[in-house]
Protein backbone atom coordinates (compact mmCIF):
# COMPACT_ATOMS: atom_id res chain seq x y z
CA UNK A 1 0.00 0.00 0.00
CA UNK A 2 1.20 3.45 -0.67
CA UNK A 3 2.60 5.77 1.80
CA UNK A 4 0.05 8.66 2.45
CA UNK A 5 1.99 9.95 5.22
CA UNK A 6 5.33 11.20 3.01
CA UNK A 7 6.19 14.23 3.72
CA UNK A 8 5.67 17.13 1.19
CA UNK A 9 8.85 18.16 -0.89
CA UNK A 10 9.75 21.52 1.30
CA UNK A 11 9.29 24.63 0.25
CA UNK A 12 13.22 25.85 -1.42
CA UNK A 13 15.46 27.89 0.74
CA UNK A 14 15.18 31.80 -0.35
CA UNK A 15 18.65 33.13 -1.54
CA UNK A 16 17.84 36.08 0.84
CA UNK A 17 17.03 36.67 4.69
CA UNK A 18 13.93 38.31 4.64
CA UNK A 19 15.10 41.83 5.76
CA UNK A 20 12.80 44.24 7.81
CA UNK A 21 11.73 47.62 5.41
CA UNK A 22 13.44 50.27 8.01
CA UNK A 23 16.68 48.29 7.63
CA UNK A 24 16.23 47.72 3.53
CA UNK A 25 16.06 51.54 3.77
CA UNK A 26 18.79 52.01 5.99
CA UNK A 27 21.35 50.00 3.75
CA UNK A 28 20.20 51.44 0.84
CA UNK A 29 21.36 54.67 2.38
CA UNK A 30 24.69 53.75 3.61
CA UNK A 31 25.18 51.87 0.37
CA UNK A 32 24.01 55.85 -1.67
CA UNK A 33 26.39 57.75 0.83
CA UNK A 34 29.30 55.28 -0.17
CA UNK A 35 29.02 55.45 -3.61
CA UNK A 36 28.22 59.45 -3.44
CA UNK A 37 31.77 59.81 -1.42
CA UNK A 38 33.84 57.44 -3.49
CA UNK A 39 32.51 59.44 -6.68
CA UNK A 40 32.95 63.20 -5.22
CA UNK A 41 36.26 62.81 -3.76
CA UNK A 42 37.93 59.67 -4.18
CA UNK A 43 40.85 60.05 -7.24
CA UNK A 44 40.09 59.59 -10.87
CA UNK A 45 42.28 57.41 -13.18
CA UNK A 46 42.53 60.20 -14.70
CA UNK A 47 43.83 62.59 -11.84
CA UNK A 48 46.19 59.58 -10.69
CA UNK A 49 47.93 59.40 -14.55
CA UNK A 50 48.15 63.60 -14.31
CA UNK A 51 49.59 63.01 -11.00
CA UNK A 52 52.70 60.29 -11.76
CA UNK A 53 55.04 62.68 -13.33
CA UNK A 54 55.05 64.90 -10.25
CA UNK A 55 55.39 61.87 -7.96
CA UNK A 56 58.01 60.61 -9.78
CA UNK A 57 60.29 64.49 -10.17
CA UNK A 58 59.55 64.41 -6.34
CA UNK A 59 61.18 61.24 -5.31
CA UNK A 60 63.75 62.04 -7.99
CA UNK A 61 64.42 65.59 -6.16
CA UNK A 62 64.27 63.51 -2.29
CA UNK A 63 67.35 61.04 -3.57
CA UNK A 64 69.35 60.62 -2.40
CA UNK A 65 68.60 61.45 1.30
CA UNK A 66 70.82 64.59 2.63
CA UNK A 67 73.85 63.48 4.81
CA UNK A 68 75.39 66.40 5.69
CA UNK A 69 76.89 65.83 9.50
CA UNK A 70 75.83 69.03 10.74
CA UNK A 71 72.43 68.58 9.35
CA UNK A 72 72.26 64.48 10.58
CA UNK A 73 73.24 65.76 14.11
CA UNK A 74 70.29 68.78 14.18
CA UNK A 75 67.98 65.83 13.06
CA UNK A 76 69.15 63.90 15.62
CA UNK A 77 68.74 66.19 18.55
CA UNK A 78 65.48 66.13 16.93
CA UNK A 79 64.53 62.58 17.15
CA UNK A 80 65.65 62.80 20.89
CA UNK A 81 63.14 65.50 21.32
CA UNK A 82 60.42 63.53 19.58
CA UNK A 83 61.25 60.42 21.64
CA UNK A 84 60.77 62.88 24.84
CA UNK A 85 57.65 64.58 23.63
CA UNK A 86 56.17 60.33 23.12
CA UNK A 87 57.87 59.20 26.59
CA UNK A 88 56.94 61.69 28.41
CA UNK A 89 53.44 62.39 27.76
CA UNK A 90 52.52 58.74 27.92
CA UNK A 91 54.48 58.43 31.29
CA UNK A 92 51.90 61.16 32.80
CA UNK A 93 49.30 60.17 30.81
CA UNK A 94 49.15 56.88 32.06
CA UNK A 95 49.28 58.08 35.59
CA UNK A 96 46.70 60.67 35.22
CA UNK A 97 44.21 57.76 33.83
CA UNK A 98 44.65 55.35 36.42
CA UNK A 99 42.51 57.72 39.09
CA UNK A 100 40.04 58.51 36.19
CA UNK A 101 39.82 55.36 34.68
CA UNK A 102 39.39 54.25 38.65
CA UNK A 103 36.28 56.88 38.74
CA UNK A 104 34.79 56.00 35.69
CA UNK A 105 34.77 52.12 35.78
CA UNK A 106 31.34 50.35 37.18
CA UNK A 107 31.46 48.29 40.25
CA UNK A 108 34.71 49.49 41.01
CA UNK A 109 34.32 53.33 41.44
CA UNK A 110 34.77 54.80 44.84
CA UNK A 111 32.06 57.78 43.66
CA UNK A 112 29.16 56.65 41.32
CA UNK A 113 28.28 59.87 40.70
CA UNK A 114 31.05 61.52 39.25
CA UNK A 115 31.72 57.76 36.55
CA UNK A 116 29.50 59.73 34.06
CA UNK A 117 32.26 62.94 34.12
CA UNK A 118 35.22 61.01 34.10
CA UNK A 119 33.45 59.18 30.97
CA UNK A 120 32.34 62.05 29.40
CA UNK A 121 35.96 63.86 29.99
CA UNK A 122 37.72 60.55 28.80
CA UNK A 123 35.27 60.49 25.49
CA UNK A 124 35.88 64.18 24.83
CA UNK A 125 40.04 63.75 25.03
CA UNK A 126 39.19 61.28 22.72
CA UNK A 127 37.13 62.22 20.16
CA UNK A 128 38.99 65.60 19.32
CA UNK A 129 41.99 64.53 17.02
CA UNK A 130 45.66 65.15 18.18
CA UNK A 131 46.19 67.98 15.71
CA UNK A 132 43.31 69.78 17.22
CA UNK A 133 44.67 69.49 20.59
CA UNK A 134 48.44 70.34 19.30
CA UNK A 135 46.91 73.99 17.89
CA UNK A 136 44.58 74.46 20.96
CA UNK A 137 48.09 73.96 23.51
CA UNK A 138 50.19 75.42 20.98
CA UNK A 139 47.62 78.99 21.07
CA UNK A 140 47.50 78.44 24.82
CA UNK A 141 51.71 77.75 25.82
CA UNK A 142 53.37 78.72 23.03
CA UNK A 143 55.08 76.94 19.99
CA UNK A 144 57.92 73.94 21.07
CA UNK A 145 58.18 70.39 22.65
CA UNK A 146 55.67 71.62 26.00
CA UNK A 147 52.68 71.80 23.74
CA UNK A 148 53.62 68.63 22.29
CA UNK A 149 53.43 66.98 25.27
CA UNK A 150 50.64 68.18 26.17
CA UNK A 151 49.11 67.18 23.54
CA UNK A 152 50.49 63.57 24.33
CA UNK A 153 49.18 63.87 27.57
CA UNK A 154 45.15 64.34 26.27
CA UNK A 155 45.75 61.94 23.52
CA UNK A 156 46.90 59.06 26.15
CA UNK A 157 44.17 59.88 28.65
CA UNK A 158 41.58 59.64 25.90
CA UNK A 159 42.96 55.76 24.98
CA UNK A 160 44.08 54.50 28.47
CA UNK A 161 41.33 55.83 30.27
CA UNK A 162 38.69 54.13 28.42
CA UNK A 163 40.56 50.98 28.46
CA UNK A 164 42.19 50.83 31.75
CA UNK A 165 37.93 51.55 33.05
CA UNK A 166 37.50 48.23 31.27
CA UNK A 167 40.40 46.15 32.50
CA UNK A 168 39.12 47.54 35.67
CA UNK A 169 35.74 46.30 35.07
CA UNK A 170 36.74 43.13 33.85
CA UNK A 171 38.54 42.46 36.98
CA UNK A 172 37.99 39.61 39.20
CA UNK A 173 34.93 40.39 41.87
CA UNK A 174 35.89 37.56 44.05
CA UNK A 175 39.18 38.93 45.40
CA UNK A 176 37.23 42.52 45.75
CA UNK A 177 34.60 40.87 48.10
CA UNK A 178 36.93 39.10 49.84
CA UNK A 179 39.18 42.21 50.76
CA UNK A 180 35.95 44.12 51.24
CA UNK A 181 34.94 41.53 54.18
CA UNK A 182 38.55 42.18 55.66
CA UNK A 183 37.75 45.78 56.25
CA UNK A 184 39.37 47.42 53.15
CA UNK A 185 38.88 50.88 51.72
CA UNK A 186 37.70 51.23 47.73
CA UNK A 187 41.51 52.29 47.72
CA UNK A 188 43.08 49.35 49.03
CA UNK A 189 40.88 47.43 46.93
CA UNK A 190 42.00 49.03 44.25
CA UNK A 191 45.74 48.66 44.73
CA UNK A 192 45.42 45.17 46.32
CA UNK A 193 43.25 43.20 43.98
CA UNK A 194 42.15 45.47 41.14
CA UNK A 195 45.37 46.47 39.83
CA UNK A 196 47.21 42.96 40.01
CA UNK A 197 44.05 41.61 38.41
CA UNK A 198 44.28 43.91 35.36
CA UNK A 199 48.28 44.67 35.41
CA UNK A 200 48.71 42.35 31.93
CA UNK A 201 45.90 44.52 30.41
CA UNK A 202 47.36 47.70 31.90
CA UNK A 203 50.49 46.82 30.51
CA UNK A 204 49.43 46.19 26.78
CA UNK A 205 47.20 49.36 26.86
CA UNK A 206 50.13 51.23 27.81
CA UNK A 207 52.32 49.93 25.34
CA UNK A 208 49.96 50.47 22.76
CA UNK A 209 49.78 54.10 23.73
CA UNK A 210 53.39 54.37 23.78
CA UNK A 211 53.69 53.15 20.00
CA UNK A 212 50.44 55.79 18.64
CA UNK A 213 52.50 58.43 21.18
CA UNK A 214 55.71 57.90 18.93
CA UNK A 215 53.97 58.45 15.94
CA UNK A 216 51.85 61.42 16.76
CA UNK A 217 54.51 63.13 18.15
CA UNK A 218 56.35 62.99 14.80
CA UNK A 219 53.50 64.86 12.96
CA UNK A 220 52.82 67.19 15.96
CA UNK A 221 55.82 69.38 14.97
CA UNK A 222 53.27 70.39 11.86
CA UNK A 223 51.51 72.49 13.91
CA UNK A 224 54.58 73.64 15.61
CA UNK A 225 54.36 71.40 18.80
CA UNK A 226 57.77 70.75 18.77
CA UNK A 227 59.99 67.13 17.61
CA UNK A 228 60.71 66.11 14.10
CA UNK A 229 57.81 67.39 12.67
CA UNK A 230 58.65 70.54 12.95
CA UNK A 231 61.74 69.72 11.37
CA UNK A 232 60.15 68.16 8.05
CA UNK A 233 57.72 71.12 7.96
CA UNK A 234 60.46 73.15 7.22
CA UNK A 235 62.38 71.55 4.73
CA UNK A 236 58.99 70.69 2.74
CA UNK A 237 58.36 74.84 3.20
CA UNK A 238 62.14 75.31 1.75
CA UNK A 239 62.05 73.11 -1.14
CA UNK A 240 64.82 70.70 0.81
CA UNK A 241 63.16 67.29 0.00
CA UNK A 242 67.18 65.51 -0.10
CA UNK A 243 66.87 66.73 3.87
CA UNK A 244 62.92 65.65 4.26
CA UNK A 245 63.84 62.41 2.80
CA UNK A 246 66.28 61.66 5.38
CA UNK A 247 63.68 62.54 7.82
CA UNK A 248 61.23 60.53 6.76
CA UNK A 249 63.45 58.11 6.62
CA UNK A 250 64.50 58.83 9.89
CA UNK A 251 61.32 58.63 11.41
CA UNK A 252 60.22 55.16 9.27
CA UNK A 253 63.62 53.75 11.40
CA UNK A 254 62.05 55.14 14.55
CA UNK A 255 58.48 53.87 14.50
CA UNK A 256 59.61 50.61 13.27
CA UNK A 257 62.00 50.12 16.35
CA UNK A 258 59.42 51.18 18.55
CA UNK A 259 56.43 48.42 17.18
CA UNK A 260 59.10 45.87 17.24
CA UNK A 261 60.14 46.28 21.13
CA UNK A 262 56.73 47.15 22.17
CA UNK A 263 55.10 44.19 20.19
CA UNK A 264 58.55 42.18 22.33
CA UNK A 265 56.83 43.47 25.44
CA UNK A 266 53.77 42.95 24.85
CA UNK A 267 54.83 39.12 23.98
CA UNK A 268 56.50 38.65 27.23
CA UNK A 269 53.77 39.98 29.28
CA UNK A 270 51.14 37.42 27.69
CA UNK B 1 23.95 36.00 90.74
CA UNK B 2 25.86 37.01 87.54
CA UNK B 3 24.39 37.91 84.37
CA UNK B 4 25.20 35.79 81.30
CA UNK B 5 27.67 37.20 79.17
CA UNK B 6 26.46 38.96 76.10
CA UNK B 7 26.54 36.55 72.82
CA UNK B 8 29.18 37.31 70.44
CA UNK B 9 26.46 37.27 67.67
CA UNK B 10 22.61 38.46 68.64
CA UNK B 11 20.34 38.34 65.16
CA UNK B 12 16.88 39.24 65.84
CA UNK B 13 14.19 39.06 63.59
CA UNK B 14 16.03 39.42 60.52
CA UNK B 15 14.68 39.50 56.73
CA UNK B 16 16.73 40.05 53.26
CA UNK B 17 14.45 40.33 50.17
CA UNK B 18 17.34 41.30 47.05
CA UNK B 19 14.96 43.82 45.12
CA UNK B 20 12.60 42.57 43.11
CA UNK B 21 13.32 38.95 44.28
CA UNK B 22 11.27 37.20 46.50
CA UNK B 23 12.25 37.45 50.45
CA UNK B 24 15.81 35.12 50.96
CA UNK B 25 15.72 35.27 54.73
CA UNK B 26 12.47 35.94 57.08
CA UNK B 27 12.50 36.76 60.17
CA UNK B 28 15.90 34.89 61.49
CA UNK B 29 16.43 35.02 64.94
CA UNK B 30 19.83 33.66 66.42
CA UNK B 31 22.83 34.21 68.98
CA UNK B 32 26.19 32.28 68.96
CA UNK B 33 28.42 32.86 72.21
CA UNK B 34 32.03 33.43 71.87
CA UNK B 35 33.73 30.39 71.22
CA UNK B 36 30.93 28.73 69.51
CA UNK B 37 31.31 26.26 66.55
CA UNK B 38 28.22 26.35 64.10
CA UNK B 39 27.05 24.63 61.03
CA UNK B 40 24.64 26.28 58.98
CA UNK B 41 22.91 23.87 56.86
CA UNK B 42 20.73 24.02 54.24
CA UNK B 43 20.00 23.43 50.75
CA UNK B 44 21.01 26.07 47.81
CA UNK B 45 18.94 29.18 48.05
CA UNK B 46 18.14 28.92 51.51
CA UNK B 47 19.55 32.17 52.78
CA UNK B 48 22.74 30.97 54.20
CA UNK B 49 25.74 32.66 52.34
CA UNK B 50 22.80 35.44 52.60
CA UNK B 51 23.02 35.59 55.93
CA UNK B 52 26.86 35.57 56.89
CA UNK B 53 26.96 38.61 54.23
CA UNK B 54 24.46 40.11 56.50
CA UNK B 55 26.62 39.83 59.66
CA UNK B 56 29.35 41.90 58.20
CA UNK B 57 27.27 44.15 56.35
CA UNK B 58 28.39 43.00 52.93
CA UNK B 59 24.99 42.57 52.37
CA UNK B 60 22.00 45.45 54.00
CA UNK B 61 19.22 43.95 55.92
CA UNK B 62 15.53 44.69 55.19
CA UNK B 63 14.22 44.39 58.30
CA UNK B 64 14.95 43.32 62.07
CA UNK B 65 18.41 43.77 63.73
CA UNK B 66 22.12 42.47 63.83
CA UNK B 67 23.95 42.68 66.99
CA UNK B 68 28.09 41.53 66.23
CA UNK B 69 30.79 41.97 67.93
CA UNK B 70 29.74 44.59 69.92
CA UNK B 71 28.22 46.52 67.25
CA UNK B 72 24.02 47.01 66.64
CA UNK B 73 22.35 48.25 63.60
CA UNK B 74 19.94 47.84 61.37
CA UNK B 75 20.00 47.98 57.05
CA UNK B 76 23.56 48.42 57.33
CA UNK B 77 26.40 48.84 59.98
CA UNK B 78 27.60 52.51 59.60
CA UNK B 79 31.86 53.25 58.39
CA UNK B 80 33.22 53.01 61.60
CA UNK B 81 30.66 49.92 62.89
CA UNK B 82 31.33 48.36 59.86
CA UNK B 83 35.42 49.23 60.44
CA UNK B 84 35.18 47.75 63.85
CA UNK B 85 33.63 44.47 63.03
CA UNK B 86 35.38 43.67 59.90
CA UNK B 87 39.12 44.11 61.31
CA UNK B 88 37.59 41.26 64.35
CA UNK B 89 36.16 38.95 61.47
CA UNK B 90 38.24 36.75 58.87
CA UNK B 91 35.87 35.45 56.27
CA UNK B 92 36.45 32.45 54.29
CA UNK B 93 34.50 32.17 50.81
CA UNK B 94 33.70 28.92 48.62
CA UNK B 95 36.04 30.30 46.15
CA UNK B 96 38.99 31.63 47.81
CA UNK B 97 38.97 35.23 46.50
CA UNK B 98 42.75 35.44 46.09
CA UNK B 99 44.28 37.67 44.09
CA UNK B 100 45.52 35.22 41.39
CA UNK B 101 48.78 36.79 40.44
CA UNK B 102 50.56 37.75 43.34
CA UNK B 103 52.27 35.29 45.68
CA UNK B 104 50.73 33.61 48.78
CA UNK B 105 52.43 35.80 51.54
CA UNK B 106 51.36 39.21 49.33
CA UNK B 107 47.54 37.38 49.96
CA UNK B 108 48.04 36.21 53.55
CA UNK B 109 49.41 40.62 54.21
CA UNK B 110 46.14 41.07 52.61
CA UNK B 111 44.62 39.99 55.61
CA UNK B 112 45.58 43.31 57.73
CA UNK B 113 44.30 45.83 55.11
CA UNK B 114 41.27 46.57 57.01
CA UNK B 115 43.94 47.54 60.50
CA UNK B 116 45.23 51.08 60.76
CA UNK B 117 47.58 52.18 58.63
CA UNK B 118 46.78 49.76 56.36
CA UNK B 119 47.90 51.02 52.70
CA UNK B 120 50.91 49.67 53.05
CA UNK B 121 49.52 46.18 53.89
CA UNK B 122 48.50 46.34 49.86
CA UNK B 123 51.90 44.73 48.71
CA UNK B 124 53.71 42.15 51.01
CA UNK B 125 57.49 44.08 50.00
CA UNK B 126 55.86 47.89 51.68
CA UNK B 127 54.21 45.69 54.74
CA UNK B 128 55.72 46.68 58.00
CA UNK B 129 58.23 43.80 58.85
CA UNK B 130 55.85 42.54 61.70
CA UNK B 131 53.21 41.98 59.30
CA UNK B 132 55.18 39.99 56.79
CA UNK B 133 56.94 37.88 60.02
CA UNK B 134 52.96 37.39 61.10
CA UNK B 135 51.75 36.35 57.31
CA UNK B 136 54.98 33.99 57.24
CA UNK B 137 53.48 32.41 60.33
CA UNK B 138 50.31 31.97 59.58
CA UNK B 139 51.54 30.39 56.14
CA UNK B 140 53.65 27.92 58.71
CA UNK B 141 50.19 27.19 60.68
CA UNK B 142 48.54 25.68 57.75
CA UNK B 143 51.45 24.24 56.46
CA UNK B 144 52.20 26.20 53.22
CA UNK B 145 55.34 28.09 54.63
CA UNK B 146 57.03 26.40 51.99
CA UNK B 147 55.14 28.32 49.19
CA UNK B 148 55.34 31.77 50.52
CA UNK B 149 57.03 33.16 47.62
CA UNK B 150 54.46 30.36 44.96
CA UNK B 151 52.09 32.59 42.66
CA UNK B 152 48.55 31.79 43.40
CA UNK B 153 47.92 30.72 40.51
CA UNK B 154 50.15 27.53 40.58
CA UNK B 155 48.59 26.19 43.62
CA UNK B 156 46.03 23.33 44.03
CA UNK B 157 42.84 23.73 44.80
CA UNK B 158 43.25 22.93 48.63
CA UNK B 159 46.40 25.10 48.92
CA UNK B 160 44.77 28.07 48.02
CA UNK B 161 41.81 27.51 50.20
CA UNK B 162 44.85 26.88 52.87
CA UNK B 163 45.98 30.52 51.96
CA UNK B 164 42.43 32.19 51.93
CA UNK B 165 42.38 30.50 55.84
CA UNK B 166 45.69 32.46 56.68
CA UNK B 167 44.49 35.81 55.45
CA UNK B 168 41.40 35.61 57.48
CA UNK B 169 43.38 34.03 60.74
CA UNK B 170 46.24 36.48 60.27
CA UNK B 171 45.02 39.94 61.83
CA UNK B 172 43.66 37.48 64.78
CA UNK B 173 39.97 37.93 64.90
CA UNK B 174 37.51 37.09 67.33
CA UNK B 175 34.97 35.67 64.29
CA UNK B 176 35.80 33.14 61.80
CA UNK B 177 33.23 33.12 58.82
CA UNK B 178 33.69 30.67 56.38
CA UNK B 179 31.16 29.99 53.67
CA UNK B 180 31.31 26.40 52.32
CA UNK B 181 34.95 26.48 52.49
CA UNK B 182 35.15 23.18 50.78
CA UNK B 183 32.57 23.15 48.36
CA UNK B 184 35.23 23.54 45.59
CA UNK B 185 37.83 21.16 46.95
CA UNK B 186 37.91 17.26 46.29
CA UNK B 187 36.39 15.09 49.85
CA UNK B 188 40.11 14.45 50.70
CA UNK B 189 41.11 18.20 50.87
CA UNK B 190 38.04 19.17 52.14
CA UNK B 191 38.13 16.92 55.18
CA UNK B 192 41.96 18.25 55.54
CA UNK B 193 40.91 22.06 55.14
CA UNK B 194 38.07 21.72 57.56
CA UNK B 195 40.17 19.42 60.38
CA UNK B 196 42.32 22.43 59.83
CA UNK B 197 40.05 25.30 59.94
CA UNK B 198 38.64 23.79 63.27
CA UNK B 199 41.91 23.13 65.08
CA UNK B 200 43.34 26.40 64.62
CA UNK B 201 40.09 28.51 65.44
CA UNK B 202 39.89 25.84 68.70
CA UNK B 203 43.52 27.04 69.51
CA UNK B 204 43.07 30.54 69.56
CA UNK B 205 39.18 30.47 71.09
CA UNK B 206 37.90 31.77 67.75
CA UNK B 207 34.23 31.25 67.45
CA UNK B 208 33.73 29.64 64.32
CA UNK B 209 30.30 29.98 61.70
CA UNK B 210 30.34 27.53 58.61
CA UNK B 211 27.91 26.74 55.84
CA UNK B 212 27.99 23.79 54.23
CA UNK B 213 25.94 20.97 52.32
CA UNK B 214 27.63 17.76 54.04
CA UNK B 215 25.94 16.80 56.99
CA UNK B 216 28.77 14.48 58.22
CA UNK B 217 31.09 18.15 58.08
CA UNK B 218 28.29 19.76 59.84
CA UNK B 219 28.34 16.93 63.00
CA UNK B 220 32.11 16.52 62.92
CA UNK B 221 32.98 20.02 62.66
CA UNK B 222 30.38 21.87 64.57
CA UNK B 223 29.12 22.15 68.02
CA UNK B 224 25.61 23.18 67.33
CA UNK B 225 23.77 23.08 64.03
CA UNK B 226 21.75 25.68 62.69
CA UNK B 227 19.51 24.14 59.39
CA UNK B 228 17.61 27.28 57.52
CA UNK B 229 14.80 26.26 55.13
CA UNK B 230 12.74 28.74 52.51
CA UNK B 231 14.67 31.47 54.67
CA UNK B 232 13.72 30.90 58.22
CA UNK B 233 15.26 28.32 61.17
CA UNK B 234 14.35 25.12 60.86
CA UNK B 235 16.15 23.50 63.64
CA UNK B 236 18.88 24.89 65.88
CA UNK B 237 20.44 22.07 68.24
CA UNK B 238 23.41 20.90 68.92
CA UNK B 239 24.99 18.66 66.91
CA UNK B 240 25.24 15.42 69.11
CA UNK B 241 21.05 15.86 69.29
CA UNK B 242 20.04 16.35 65.64
CA UNK B 243 18.33 13.12 64.49
CA UNK B 244 17.74 11.83 60.94
CA UNK B 245 14.39 12.92 61.28
CA UNK B 246 15.30 16.20 61.62
CA UNK B 247 16.71 16.51 58.36
CA UNK B 248 13.69 15.57 56.84
CA UNK B 249 13.23 18.49 53.67
CA UNK B 250 16.55 20.53 54.89
CA UNK B 251 18.55 19.79 51.67
CA UNK B 252 15.53 19.97 49.20
CA UNK B 253 15.86 22.77 47.19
Amino acid sequence: MADTTAPRPARPVSRFESVSAMRFALLVGVGAFVIAAITDVSPSPQRVAEGMPRILSLLDRMLPPETDPAFLQRMGWRLVETMQIAVAGTAIGVLLSLPIAWISARGVTPAPALSYVAKGLVSLFRTVPDLVWALIFVVSVGLGAVAGTMTIIVDTIGFCGRFFAEAMEDADTQPQEALAATGASRFNILCAAVIPDAMPSLINTTLFALEMAVRSSVVLGLVGAGGIGQELKSAFDLFQYQKASAIILAVFVIVLAMEWLTDRLRKQVS
Amino acid sequence: MLSPPDPLIAVKGLAKTYPGGPPVLRDVSLSIRDGESVALIGANGSGKSTLLKCLVGLHDISGGSVAALGERFQTRPGATQRRAIRRQTGFVFQHHGLVRRLSALSNVVHGFLGQPGSWRAFCQSLAPQSWREAAQETLGAVNLAHKAEARVDALSGGQAQRVAIARALVGKPRLLIADEPTASLDPAAGHDVMGLFCELARNENITLIFTSHDMDHAQRYGERIVALKDGGIHFDKPSGEVRDGDLAGVFDG
